[in-house]
Protein backbone atom coordinates (compact mmCIF):
# COMPACT_ATOMS: atom_id res chain seq x y z
CA UNK A 1 0.00 0.00 0.00
CA UNK A 2 1.04 3.71 -0.61
CA UNK A 3 1.93 6.09 1.84
CA UNK A 4 -1.28 7.65 3.21
CA UNK A 5 0.56 10.82 5.07
CA UNK A 6 1.62 14.09 3.94
CA UNK A 7 5.24 13.96 5.53
CA UNK A 8 4.70 16.40 8.19
CA UNK A 9 7.26 17.59 10.44
CA UNK A 10 10.37 19.55 10.28
CA UNK A 11 11.01 18.50 6.52
CA UNK A 12 7.60 19.46 4.94
CA UNK A 13 7.44 22.37 6.83
CA UNK A 14 11.17 23.22 5.43
CA UNK A 15 10.14 23.11 1.55
CA UNK A 16 6.62 24.38 1.81
CA UNK A 17 8.42 27.51 3.85
CA UNK A 18 11.35 27.66 1.20
CA UNK A 19 8.16 27.58 -1.11
CA UNK A 20 6.06 29.99 0.52
CA UNK A 21 8.67 32.43 1.05
CA UNK A 22 9.67 32.49 -2.62
CA UNK A 23 6.01 33.09 -3.73
CA UNK A 24 5.61 36.23 -1.48
CA UNK A 25 8.74 37.20 -3.43
CA UNK A 26 7.20 36.66 -6.58
CA UNK A 27 9.47 34.11 -7.92
CA UNK A 28 7.62 32.95 -10.84
CA UNK A 29 9.66 29.49 -11.18
CA UNK A 30 8.11 28.81 -7.71
CA UNK A 31 4.91 29.45 -8.71
CA UNK A 32 5.27 27.66 -11.85
CA UNK A 33 6.69 24.47 -9.79
CA UNK A 34 3.31 24.73 -8.07
CA UNK A 35 1.56 24.58 -11.40
CA UNK A 36 3.09 21.69 -12.43
CA UNK A 37 2.82 19.79 -8.90
CA UNK A 38 -0.79 20.59 -8.38
CA UNK A 39 -2.64 22.03 -11.28
CA UNK A 40 -3.99 18.58 -12.58
CA UNK A 41 -4.97 17.70 -9.25
CA UNK A 42 -6.75 20.68 -8.25
CA UNK A 43 -8.77 20.05 -11.77
CA UNK A 44 -9.50 16.65 -11.15
CA UNK A 45 -10.55 17.32 -7.51
CA UNK A 46 -12.92 20.15 -8.83
CA UNK A 47 -14.71 17.94 -11.27
CA UNK A 48 -15.87 15.74 -8.37
CA UNK A 49 -17.85 18.83 -6.90
CA UNK A 50 -18.88 20.53 -10.34
CA UNK A 51 -20.61 18.88 -13.25
CA UNK A 52 -18.67 19.72 -15.87
CA UNK A 53 -15.29 19.83 -17.00
CA UNK A 54 -15.33 23.65 -18.29
CA UNK A 55 -17.14 25.11 -14.74
CA UNK A 56 -14.23 22.71 -12.92
CA UNK A 57 -11.06 24.65 -15.14
CA UNK A 58 -12.59 28.01 -14.38
CA UNK A 59 -13.01 27.33 -10.58
CA UNK A 60 -9.19 26.05 -11.05
CA UNK A 61 -8.43 29.11 -12.03
CA UNK A 62 -10.34 30.89 -9.35
CA UNK A 63 -8.16 28.72 -6.62
CA UNK A 64 -4.84 29.55 -8.47
CA UNK A 65 -5.90 33.33 -7.55
CA UNK A 66 -7.31 32.06 -4.34
CA UNK A 67 -3.59 30.98 -3.68
CA UNK A 68 -1.90 34.12 -4.57
CA UNK A 69 -4.51 36.55 -2.29
CA UNK A 70 -3.98 34.36 0.51
CA UNK A 71 0.15 32.94 0.63
CA UNK A 72 1.12 36.25 2.86
CA UNK A 73 -1.86 34.75 5.51
CA UNK A 74 -0.51 31.47 5.24
CA UNK A 75 1.24 30.76 8.41
CA UNK A 76 2.21 25.95 7.74
CA UNK A 77 -0.22 24.86 10.23
CA UNK A 78 -1.02 22.59 7.62
CA UNK A 79 1.00 21.40 4.97
CA UNK A 80 0.68 23.83 1.73
CA UNK A 81 -0.67 20.80 0.18
CA UNK A 82 -3.87 20.78 2.06
CA UNK A 83 -4.11 24.36 2.77
CA UNK A 84 -4.10 24.53 -1.23
CA UNK A 85 -6.96 21.88 -1.16
CA UNK A 86 -9.06 23.48 1.33
CA UNK A 87 -9.05 26.60 -0.80
CA UNK A 88 -9.91 24.04 -3.46
CA UNK A 89 -12.72 22.86 -1.72
CA UNK A 90 -14.45 26.01 -0.23
CA UNK A 91 -14.43 27.61 -4.06
CA UNK A 92 -15.86 24.42 -5.34
CA UNK A 93 -18.08 23.77 -2.99
CA UNK A 94 -19.89 26.90 -2.97
CA UNK A 95 -19.23 26.78 -6.91
CA UNK A 96 -21.18 23.28 -6.81
CA UNK A 97 -23.80 24.20 -5.63
CA UNK A 98 -24.55 27.00 -7.32
CA UNK A 99 -24.30 25.04 -10.33
CA UNK A 100 -26.33 22.28 -9.18
CA UNK A 101 -29.20 23.68 -8.50
CA UNK A 102 -30.39 23.64 -11.77
CA UNK A 103 -29.80 19.99 -12.23
CA UNK A 104 -32.23 17.37 -11.30
CA UNK A 105 -32.51 15.46 -8.04
CA UNK A 106 -31.97 12.50 -9.45
CA UNK A 107 -28.94 13.23 -11.25
CA UNK A 108 -26.68 14.22 -8.29
CA UNK A 109 -26.29 10.69 -6.70
CA UNK A 110 -26.28 7.37 -8.63
CA UNK A 111 -29.44 5.58 -7.85
CA UNK A 112 -27.96 2.57 -8.08
CA UNK A 113 -25.54 3.04 -4.98
CA UNK A 114 -28.34 3.84 -2.47
CA UNK A 115 -26.91 2.89 1.16
CA UNK A 116 -29.21 0.18 1.71
CA UNK A 117 -27.52 -1.01 -1.15
CA UNK A 118 -24.10 -3.44 0.48
CA UNK A 119 -20.82 -2.37 -0.87
CA UNK A 120 -20.42 -6.02 -2.16
CA UNK A 121 -22.87 -7.40 -4.40
CA UNK A 122 -25.06 -9.88 -1.94
CA UNK A 123 -25.57 -11.83 -5.56
CA UNK A 124 -21.53 -13.11 -4.88
CA UNK A 125 -22.27 -15.32 -2.11
CA UNK A 126 -24.00 -17.87 -1.17
CA UNK A 127 -26.72 -18.11 1.76
CA UNK A 128 -24.23 -19.42 4.09
CA UNK A 129 -22.21 -16.03 2.88
CA UNK A 130 -19.16 -18.24 0.97
CA UNK A 131 -18.48 -16.91 -2.53
CA UNK A 132 -20.22 -18.57 -5.34
CA UNK A 133 -17.63 -16.73 -8.14
CA UNK A 134 -14.39 -17.08 -6.96
CA UNK A 135 -12.01 -14.09 -7.13
CA UNK A 136 -9.30 -14.62 -9.36
CA UNK A 137 -5.75 -13.83 -8.10
CA UNK A 138 -4.45 -10.76 -10.01
CA UNK A 139 -0.68 -10.42 -11.34
CA UNK A 140 1.46 -8.51 -9.01
CA UNK A 141 2.02 -6.24 -11.57
CA UNK A 142 -1.40 -5.29 -12.55
CA UNK A 143 -1.53 -1.74 -11.42
CA UNK A 144 1.66 -0.91 -13.73
CA UNK A 145 0.42 -3.65 -16.66
CA UNK A 146 -3.27 -1.63 -16.55
CA UNK A 147 -2.04 1.66 -16.67
CA UNK A 148 0.61 1.32 -19.47
CA UNK A 149 -3.09 1.28 -21.84
CA UNK A 150 -4.08 4.41 -22.52
CA UNK A 151 -7.81 2.97 -23.10
CA UNK A 152 -7.71 1.11 -19.37
CA UNK A 153 -6.31 4.54 -17.72
CA UNK A 154 -9.59 5.95 -19.26
CA UNK A 155 -11.46 3.61 -18.27
CA UNK A 156 -10.76 3.57 -14.38
CA UNK A 157 -11.07 7.26 -14.90
CA UNK A 158 -14.58 6.32 -15.90
CA UNK A 159 -15.24 4.11 -12.99
CA UNK A 160 -14.51 6.80 -10.73
CA UNK A 161 -16.46 9.49 -12.52
CA UNK A 162 -19.67 7.38 -12.33
CA UNK A 163 -18.88 7.42 -8.30
CA UNK A 164 -21.77 9.34 -6.59
CA UNK A 165 -20.21 12.84 -5.47
CA UNK A 166 -19.66 11.70 -2.00
CA UNK A 167 -17.67 8.80 -2.88
CA UNK A 168 -15.74 9.93 -5.70
CA UNK A 169 -14.62 12.63 -3.88
CA UNK A 170 -13.29 10.43 -1.14
CA UNK A 171 -11.70 7.86 -3.00
CA UNK A 172 -9.94 10.42 -5.40
CA UNK A 173 -8.48 12.70 -2.57
CA UNK A 174 -7.21 9.46 -0.50
CA UNK A 175 -6.21 6.81 -3.02
CA UNK A 176 -5.84 8.78 -6.49
CA UNK A 177 -3.72 11.73 -4.52
CA UNK A 178 -2.90 10.08 -1.13
CA UNK A 179 -4.35 12.34 1.63
CA UNK A 180 -4.76 10.44 4.64
CA UNK A 181 -7.83 10.08 6.84
CA UNK A 182 -7.73 12.16 9.08
CA UNK A 183 -6.77 15.39 6.39
CA UNK A 184 -9.54 14.17 4.22
CA UNK A 185 -12.50 13.93 6.61
CA UNK A 186 -10.94 18.07 7.89
CA UNK A 187 -11.19 18.85 3.62
CA UNK A 188 -14.70 17.45 3.54
CA UNK A 189 -15.77 17.92 7.08
CA UNK A 190 -16.80 14.51 6.93
CA UNK A 191 -16.91 12.17 10.32
CA UNK A 192 -13.91 9.55 10.35
CA UNK A 193 -16.90 6.42 10.01
CA UNK A 194 -18.47 8.55 7.45
CA UNK A 195 -15.39 8.41 5.33
CA UNK A 196 -14.20 5.31 6.07
CA UNK A 197 -17.95 3.84 3.98
CA UNK A 198 -17.71 5.98 1.67
CA UNK A 199 -14.18 4.99 1.05
CA UNK A 200 -15.16 1.29 1.40
CA UNK A 201 -18.16 1.54 -1.32
CA UNK A 202 -15.70 3.39 -3.86
CA UNK A 203 -13.20 1.11 -3.45
CA UNK A 204 -15.71 -2.25 -3.85
CA UNK A 205 -17.07 -0.81 -7.12
CA UNK A 206 -13.60 0.35 -8.62
CA UNK A 207 -12.26 -3.27 -7.88
CA UNK A 208 -15.33 -4.50 -9.54
CA UNK A 209 -14.80 -2.04 -12.59
CA UNK A 210 -11.19 -3.37 -12.59
CA UNK A 211 -12.45 -6.92 -12.35
CA UNK A 212 -14.65 -6.49 -15.51
CA UNK A 213 -12.09 -4.64 -17.03
CA UNK A 214 -9.65 -7.82 -16.48
CA UNK A 215 -11.98 -10.43 -17.19
CA UNK A 216 -12.76 -8.77 -20.78
CA UNK A 217 -16.28 -8.47 -20.14
CA UNK A 218 -16.87 -4.69 -21.01
CA UNK A 219 -17.47 -3.12 -24.25
CA UNK A 220 -13.45 -2.05 -25.48
CA UNK A 221 -14.64 0.78 -27.73
CA UNK B 1 -11.00 -35.81 27.63
CA UNK B 2 -10.13 -34.09 24.12
CA UNK B 3 -6.74 -34.21 22.62
CA UNK B 4 -4.84 -30.87 22.37
CA UNK B 5 -4.72 -31.13 18.68
CA UNK B 6 -8.40 -31.34 18.47
CA UNK B 7 -9.11 -28.52 20.95
CA UNK B 8 -6.94 -26.45 18.66
CA UNK B 9 -8.54 -27.34 15.78
CA UNK B 10 -11.96 -26.54 17.17
CA UNK B 11 -10.97 -23.36 18.22
CA UNK B 12 -9.15 -22.57 14.78
CA UNK B 13 -12.82 -23.76 12.97
CA UNK B 14 -14.57 -21.44 15.65
CA UNK B 15 -12.73 -18.48 15.35
CA UNK B 16 -12.74 -18.73 11.22
CA UNK B 17 -15.97 -19.85 11.24
CA UNK B 18 -17.54 -16.86 13.02
CA UNK B 19 -16.82 -14.53 9.47
CA UNK B 20 -18.50 -15.86 6.50
CA UNK B 21 -16.81 -14.75 3.03
CA UNK B 22 -19.28 -11.24 2.78
CA UNK B 23 -18.49 -10.39 5.83
CA UNK B 24 -14.85 -10.75 5.15
CA UNK B 25 -15.26 -7.97 2.37
CA UNK B 26 -17.40 -6.07 4.51
CA UNK B 27 -14.66 -5.40 6.81
CA UNK B 28 -11.82 -5.35 4.44
CA UNK B 29 -11.85 -1.11 4.66
CA UNK B 30 -11.87 -1.29 8.30
CA UNK B 31 -9.15 -3.66 8.27
CA UNK B 32 -7.14 -1.44 5.93
CA UNK B 33 -7.71 1.31 7.96
CA UNK B 34 -6.82 -0.40 11.19
CA UNK B 35 -10.55 -0.14 12.91
CA UNK B 36 -10.68 -3.80 13.66
CA UNK B 37 -10.58 -4.61 17.22
CA UNK B 38 -8.21 -6.76 18.19
CA UNK B 39 -11.02 -10.09 18.52
CA UNK B 40 -12.58 -8.74 14.33
CA UNK B 41 -8.39 -8.48 13.51
CA UNK B 42 -7.74 -11.83 14.63
CA UNK B 43 -10.94 -13.58 13.14
CA UNK B 44 -10.07 -11.65 10.51
CA UNK B 45 -6.93 -12.86 10.00
CA UNK B 46 -8.03 -16.19 11.27
CA UNK B 47 -10.46 -16.60 7.75
CA UNK B 48 -7.87 -15.14 5.63
CA UNK B 49 -5.36 -17.69 6.70
CA UNK B 50 -7.62 -21.06 5.27
CA UNK B 51 -9.59 -18.65 2.87
CA UNK B 52 -8.13 -18.52 -0.67
CA UNK B 53 -10.78 -16.55 -2.53
CA UNK B 54 -10.82 -13.85 0.28
CA UNK B 55 -6.91 -13.73 0.15
CA UNK B 56 -7.46 -12.89 -3.71
CA UNK B 57 -9.92 -10.37 -2.86
CA UNK B 58 -8.10 -8.37 -0.26
CA UNK B 59 -4.91 -8.53 -2.95
CA UNK B 60 -7.68 -7.59 -5.43
CA UNK B 61 -8.49 -4.22 -3.24
CA UNK B 62 -4.89 -3.68 -2.43
CA UNK B 63 -3.70 -3.32 -6.05
CA UNK B 64 -7.36 -1.34 -6.71
CA UNK B 65 -6.20 1.04 -4.32
CA UNK B 66 -2.22 0.99 -5.90
CA UNK B 67 -3.47 1.74 -9.26
CA UNK B 68 -5.18 4.42 -8.05
CA UNK B 69 -2.28 5.86 -6.87
CA UNK B 70 -0.13 5.56 -9.61
CA UNK B 71 -3.12 7.00 -12.10
CA UNK B 72 -1.24 9.85 -14.15
CA UNK B 73 -1.98 13.22 -14.05
CA UNK B 74 -2.89 15.23 -17.42
CA UNK B 75 0.99 17.73 -17.99
CA UNK B 76 -0.98 21.34 -17.47
CA UNK B 77 -1.58 22.79 -20.93
CA UNK B 78 1.09 25.19 -22.29
CA UNK B 79 -1.59 27.77 -22.58
CA UNK B 80 -3.35 27.40 -19.28
CA UNK B 81 0.43 27.42 -17.96
CA UNK B 82 1.07 30.76 -19.74
CA UNK B 83 -2.17 32.65 -18.51
CA UNK B 84 -1.40 31.96 -15.34
CA UNK B 85 2.12 32.65 -15.06
CA UNK B 86 0.97 36.41 -16.59
CA UNK B 87 -1.57 36.41 -13.82
CA UNK B 88 1.34 35.69 -11.35
CA UNK B 89 3.49 38.79 -12.60
CA UNK B 90 0.38 41.20 -12.50
CA UNK B 91 -0.16 40.23 -9.05
CA UNK B 92 3.66 40.26 -8.18
CA UNK B 93 3.29 44.17 -9.46
CA UNK B 94 0.55 45.20 -7.24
Amino acid sequence: MREQTEPAGPRAFKDDRRLVEALRSGDEAAFASLLTRYHASLLRLAMAFVPSRAVAEEVVQEIWLGVLQGISGFEGRSSLKTWIFQILTNRAKSRGAREYRSVPFSQLENPGSSPEKPAVDSAWFMSDGHWVNHPQRWDEDTPEKLLLSKEARLYIEKAIESLPPNQRKVITFRDVEGLSSEEVCNILELSETNQRVLLHRARSSVRRALERYLDGKIDRT
Amino acid sequence: MMNPKAVNELVLQYLAGNLTCKEVTDLVTDFLEGRLTFMERVRFQMHLGLCLDCRAYLSQIKQTIRTLGKLPAEPIPPEVEEELLRRFRNWKRR
